[in-house]
C-alpha cells in the first residue's frame, strides 16, 4: 500500500500550527449526524456535510470487495461564457495533469498500480471523476483525488500539447459526426439566453484562443468544497468513510462558490426550423419541444407535467412494439428506418422533449416530422390505453432492481441527482411519481406542449462525399 | 470523456485476488443435461434478479461467403415474431415485444464471431419468472421468421450500412478487416448484396443447423439454486428438436499469417484521419494466453498508462484515444493498432505508432512495466467480476473455451507468474511489425503514402 500523500498531509497541519491557526482546526469535527435514506430495495444512504461545506454520500453495498470513488463538482458547460466555451470540459483533462507533489501521468499511473480503473466525464451541467478500485484502495484514491482538487498544477506547455488532444476529441465527437453537429446547430437555435446553447467540447475557435490561464481562473472559481460532493458505493463501512472524506477532504479550505446569476430562457413564440449540411447517406430530422422541468417533488402543475411526459415518451418509444415503431417504421409504406423519442425530465438548465427520425428511402424528413407530431396528436385526441400505462410502469419497476446490479451505475446515479439539486431518494420518489400517472393526464400533457410556439426543428440534409476530394485546409492557429 | 475505455475486447476477465483476504470464490457449477446441454451455474443471491446466456457455435465464422450477415441476422430476427404452437398462438414482432414489456424482462439474439449467443435476464419472482422462460423457450426454438419482417430489416440494415460506409472510421475499419483476414470468414462484412441473397428459408436453415440443446452452452448467474437452474434451462430448451447428439458442424479454415507488409491509404474528405495498423494474432486456446495479455496491457491496452497511448497523446497532443488490442477466438483474431488525428499529422503518428511496437517487438517490457501491469491485472480482478452481468461474461468464456472450473480462483496466479522473458518472447513470436498492414484513411495525401 502506497500512502503518498500522507506526509504531505502532515507537513500541512504542521505548518498551519506554526502560523498560529487555532488548535479547534484541527480538532477532528464531531461525528456528524447523517441523513440516512431507506430506498426502496432497502438499500441505505448516507449523506454527511463536512465542516468545510462538501458534500459526502456513501452507498454500502457488500457484494463484492471493488468500491466506486467519485468526486462531483457542479460545473460544466452552462457554467461558461461566450468566447470561453469548452472551458469546464479542458479543465477537466487538465486534471490528470498533475498536481503540487504528482508529475504529469502520475496520478492514472498510481491508480493504475491500485488495480482501479479511472475516468471523468463533463456535460452541461457537471463534471465527474471516477475511480473503481478495490475497496481497500480507497483511501489511496481519497488521498490523490482531494490532493488535485485543490492543488492541480500544470506548465503552459503541458497544456498547449492537452488542448491539440481536445480539439482531436471535438473533431472524432462533432465535425466527423453528422447527427452530433446538427443537434450543436439545434442548440445554438433552440436556446437563446440560456448557456446550453453552446457545445460542452467547445467551438473550434475558443479552443485555439484558450489560454491556460483561462483554466487555472475556472479551476479557482469553481472547484470549491462547498460545490462538491464526494461519492462512493461498494464495499464500505459508511461512518469509517466519513473518517476517511474529513481526514483528507475535510482539510481543504472552505471557500465561497461563486454566486450564479439566473440565465433564464425567454419564452419561445413561434416555430425555429435549422439545417444541416454534412456528408451522408440517410437525412435525419429533430423535434425539441421545450417543456417543463422536474426540480422538486413538491406537488406543483409544471411537476406533474414532467412526469407525465416522461410516461408520455415511454408509452411512444419505451419498449420494441411501441407507437412510434408501430406507427413510423413498420409496414410496406413505412416512413422511417427508425424513430425515437425522450423527455429530459430534470437538469439544472431548461429541459426539452425530443422527437427524431430517420426517413426511410424515397420519404423525406417533412414526412417524419408529420408522423412524428400525428402519434403525439393521437394520443392527445384519443388517449392510452390502461395495458400500455401498466406495461411502461411495469418496465420501470423492475428496472429499479435491475439497476441494483452494478456498484458504479448505484453511485453514479447518487452523483447526478446531488449535481442536478434533486433529492438523493429521488429515483424511488419517481418511480411513486410515475405510477401514479393517469391516461388522462398524459393525454393532457400530449395535447398541451406540442404546438409550434415552442417547437425547433433541426434537419440534417445530406451532402455526397467526394471520395477523391483533399483533406480539409488545416485549421488556423494550430501548431505544427 | 478524459479518456476512451479501456480495450480489453478478447481479454477475458478472471482470477481471484490472490493477496486479498475474504473473498471467497463464487463457485462455478457444471453440468450436463440429458438434451446434450451443457449447464455452467453461478448462484448470486442477494438482487431478486437473473440472467442466462444460451450460445452456440452458429457465429459469423459459419456464414457463407456470399451471404454474410447470416448468422447475426437469423439470431436477431428471433425477436420478430414466435410460430402458433401447442395451444399458444403465434405472436407477431409487437405482441412479442409487449409481452417482454410486460414481464419487466428481456430476451433477445445475436451473433459474433464464433458465438450466436441469447440472453435472458428476469426477474426471480417465480410467476414472472416462470411466464418469462416460457416466452423465451418459443422466441427461442419457434421463430416465425415472416417474410415481410424480413425484408424490412433487410432494408434497414442495408441502409444503416450505406450510412455507415459515409464515415472514415468504418470505410477504415472495413479496409483494415479485409487486409487482415483475407478470405477467412473473419474478414467478411454484411453488405447489401451479401443481405440480398438471404432468404427467410435462409434463415431457417441456419437456425435449424445451430439452435439444438446438443449444442447448447448455457451460462446462468442469479438468484436460483442448481434444481431451480436445472428446471429452468430444461423450460427454455424443451420446445427444440430433441436430438440427444448432434452431428460434427464442418471444420472452419485457420486465418493465415500475412506474408507481406501492406499500405493502403485511401483518400477522404473528413476532419479527421482513421489509421488501423496491425496482422492476425492469436487464437484464445494459445499457451501464451497470459504473457500477451500482459504484454498488450503494457503497449495499448491500458488507456492512458500505455506505450502508446503515452507517445502519441501524452508527449505530443496528437490523438484523443491510441490503443491497441488482441481478440483472440476459435481463430486468430486481429491485432489492432488504432488512433485518430488530423489528417496533416497522420504520417507523423503513424511512424511514432510503429517505432513503439517495433521497439517493444525487440526489447521487451522493462521491469518496472511488468510490474506495474501486474499490480493493475492482479489488483484490479475483483472488478472484473463485481456484477452479475460481468460474473456471466466470465462463466460464459469459460463454458465456450472449456476452460478449468477454477478458472477464476487461478487467474491472478496466471497473471502473477507471468515473467519479462515470457512476454518479450510471446510478442516476438505473435508480432511481425515489418508484415503488418497499415490502412488510413483520409490522411493528407501528400504524406500518407510511405
Amino acid at each position: 500500500m502506497k500512502h503518498p500523500l500522507r506526509l504531505a498531509v502532515a507537513a500541512t497541519f504542521a505548518a498551519l500550527l506554526c502560523t498560529g491557526v487555532p488548535v479547534r482546526a484541527q480538532t477532528p469535527a464531531p461525528a456528524a449526524a447523517p441523513t440516512v435514506i431507506k430506498t426502496a430495495s432497502g438499500a441505505l444512504v448516507h449523506r454527511y456535510q463536512l465542516a468545510n461545506g462538501m458534500t459526502l454520500i456513501v452507498k454500502p453495498d457488500h457484494r463484492a470487495p471493488t468500491a466506486a470513488h467519485m468526486v462531483w463538482v457542479r460545473v460544466g458547460g452552462m457554467d461558461e461564457v461566450d468566447g470561453y466555451s469548452g472551458l469546464a470540459h479542458a479543465l477537466e483533462h487538465m486534471l490528470f495533469k498533475g498536481t503540487d507533489k504528482l508529475g504529469v501521468g502520475e496520478f492514472s499511473k498510481r491508480v493504475a498500480a491500485m488495480g482501479g480503473r479511472e475516468n471523468a466525464f463533463t456535460t452541461r451541467d457537471y463534471t465527474g471523476y471516477y475511480q473503481q478500485i478495490p475497496s481497500q484502495r480507497l483511501e489511496d484514491v481519497m488521498a490523490l483525488e482531494a490532493d488535485r482538487f485543490q492543488h492541480n498544477k500544470w506548465s503552459d506547455d503541458e497544456f498547449k500539447r492537452e488542448i491539440e488532444v481536445v480539439k482531436e476529441e471535438r473533431r472524432w465527437r462533432v465535425e466527423d459526426n453528422p447527427r452530433s453537429a446538427l443537434y450543436e446547430v439545434i442548440s445554438g437555435v433552440t436556446y437563446l439566453a440560456s448557456p446550453y446553447r453552446r457545445p460542452v467540447v467547445g467551438w473550434m475557435n475558443d479552443l485555439d484562443a484558450m489560454k491556460p490561464d483561462d483554466l487555472r481562473e475556472f479551476y479557482k472559481r469553481w472547484y470549491v468544497p462547498g460545490n462538491a460532493a464526494v461519492v462512493v458505493a461498494g464495499d464500505v463501512d459508511p461512518q469509517k468513510v466519513f473518517q476517511l472524506a474529513q481526514k483528507h477532504y475535510g482539510s481543504i479550505p472552505a471557500r465561497a462558490a461563486p454566486a450564479r446569476k439566473p440565465q433564464v430562457e425567454p419564452a419561445q413564440a413561434g416555430i425555429r426550423r435549422v439545417e444541416h449540411k454534412a456528408p451522408a447517406e440517410q437525412s435525419y430530422v429533430a423535434l425539441s419541444f421545450k417543456v417543463p422541468q422536474l426540480r422538486s417533488f413538491d406537488a406543483s402543475p409544471e411537476a406533474d407535467d414532467a412526469v407525465a411526459l416522461t410516461v408520455l415518451s415511454a408509452v411512444l418509444d419505451g419498449y420494441a412494439g411501441a407507437r412510434l415503431d408501430r406507427g413510423l417504421t413498420q409496414g410496406p409504406d413505412r416512413v422511417a428506418d427508425g424513430a425515437g423519442s425522450d423527455n429530459g425530465l430534470w437538469g439544472r438548465g431548461p429541459q426539452l422533449f425530443t422527437l427524431d427520425g430517420i426517413p426511410a428511402p424515397g420519404k423525406t424528413t417533412e414526412q417524419v416530422e408529420a408522423a412524428l407530431r400525428g402519434e403525439v396528436a393521437r394520443i392527445a385526441r384519443e388517449g392510452v390505453s390502461e395495458a400500455e400505462l401498466q406495461r411502461v410502469k411495469t418496465q420501470w419497476i423492475a428496472g429499479q432492481v435491475y439497476k441494483q446490479d452494478s456498484v458504479f451505475n448505484q453511485a453514479n446515479e447518487l452523483g447526478r441527482l446531488w449535481a442536478q439539486e434533486l433529492p438523493l431518494d429521488a429515483g424511488d420518489r419517481i418511480i411513486d411519481r410515475l405510477k401514479g400517472v393517469t391516461a388522462a393526464q398524459v393525454q393532457a400533457v400530449a395535447a398541451k406542449y406540442f404546438g409550434d410556439d415552442q417547437l425547433t426543428i433541426g434537419v440534417l440534409r445530406p451532402l455526397p462525399r467526394d471520395p477523391n476530394a483533399r483533406p480539409r485546409a488545416k485549421p488556423t492557429g494550430v501548431r505544427d | 470523456m478524459h479518456k476512451i475505455s479501456f480495450r480489453l475486447l478478447g481479454l477475458l476477465a478472471a482470477g481471484f485476488l490472490a493477496s486479498a483476504p475474504a473473498l471467497a470464490a463464487l463457485p462455478i457449477q457444471n453440468w450436463k443435461q440429458a438434451s446434450g446441454a451443457q449447464v455452467y451455474l453461478v448462484e448470486s443471491k442477494t438482487i431478486p434478479m437473473v440472467d442466462v446466456r444460451i450460445e452456440f457455435d452458429g457465429g459469423s465464422r459459419r456464414d457463407p461467403a456470399t451471404k454474410s450477415g447470416l448468422a447475426s441476422v437469423s439470431a436477431a430476427m428471433t425477436s420478430k415474431g414466435v410460430r402458433a404452437a401447442g395451444n399458444q398462438p403465434a405472436l407477431d414482432e409487437n405482441q412479442l415485444g409487449e409481452a417482454w414489456a410486460d414481464l419487466g424482462a428481456g430476451f433477445g439474439g445475436d451473433a459474433s464471431e464464433d458465438r450466436m449467443s441469447f440472453s435472458l435476464r428476469s426477474l426471480t419472482d417465480p410467476k414472472l419468472l416462470d411466464q418469462a422462460v416460457l416466452l423465451a423457450s418459443r422466441q427461442l426454438a419457434e421463430p416465425s421468421y415472416p417474410a415481410d419482417v424480413w425484408a424490412r430489416e433487410r432494408d434497414r440494415i442495408s441502409n444503416a450500412i450505406k450510412e455507415a460506409d459515409t464515415r472514415p472510421g468504418t470505410v477504415a475499419a472495413k479496409a483494415f478487416n479485409k487486409a487482415v483476414f483475407g478470405t477467412h470468414p473473419y474478414g467478411y462484412e454484411p453488405t447489401v448484396e451479401s443481405l440480398a441473397a438471404i432468404g427467410v428459408e435462409d434463415l431457417r436453415a441456419f437456425h435449424a443447423a445451430h439452435v439444438m440443446p446438443c449444442r447448447a452452452k448455457v451460462s446462468v448467474v442469479g438468484n436460483v439454486d442448481r434444481a431451480q437452474a436445472d428446471t429452468l434451462v430444461q423450460r427454455l430448451l424443451a420446445r427444440l428438436p430433441q436430438n440427444g447428439a448432434c452431428p460434427a458442424l464442418p471444420p472452419v479454415p485457420e486465418v493465415s499469417a500475412l506474408a507481406a507488409p501492406a499500405v493502403n491509404a485511401i483518400p477522404f474528405q473528413s476532419a479527421q484521419a482513421h489509421v488501423f495498423i496491425g496482422q492476425p494474432g492469436y487464437k484464445r486456446s494459445d499457451p501464451d494466453y497470459f504473457p500477451l495479455l500482459v504484454g498488450n496491457y503494457i503497449l495499448g491496452g491500458s488507456g492512458l498508462v500505455s506505450r502508446l497511448s503515452d507517445e502519441v497523446r501524452e508527449k505530443r497532443g496528437l490523438a484523443y484515444s491510441a490503443y491497441s488490442y488482441f481478440a483472440p477466438g476459435m481463430h486468430a483474431g486481429a491485432f489492432t493498432l488504432g488512433l485518430q488525428t488530423r489528417p496533416d499529422q497522420a504520417a507523423q503518428a503513424i511512424k511514432i505508432a510503429r517505432d513503439v511496437v517495433a521497439d517493444y517487438v525487440a526489447k521487451g517490457p522493462t521491469a518496472e512495466e511488468m510490474k506495474a501491469a501486474k499490480d493493475n491485472l492482479i489488483g484490479g480482478f475483483a472488478l472484473r467480476i463485481d456484477s452479475n452481468r460481468k460474473l456471466l461474461d466470465n462463466v460464459a468464456a469459460i463454458a465456450w473455451y472449456g476452460l478449468p472450473l477454477n478458472y477464476l480462483d487461478t487467474w491472478t496466479q496466471q497473471i502473477e507468474k507471468v515473467t519479462l522473458a515470457e512476454v518479450r518472447q510471446a510478442m516476438a513470436r505473435k508480432l511481425q511489425p515489418d508484415r503488418m498492414v497499415t490502412v488510413t484513411v483520409g490522411a493528407a495525401p501528400t504524406t500518407a503514402a510511405r
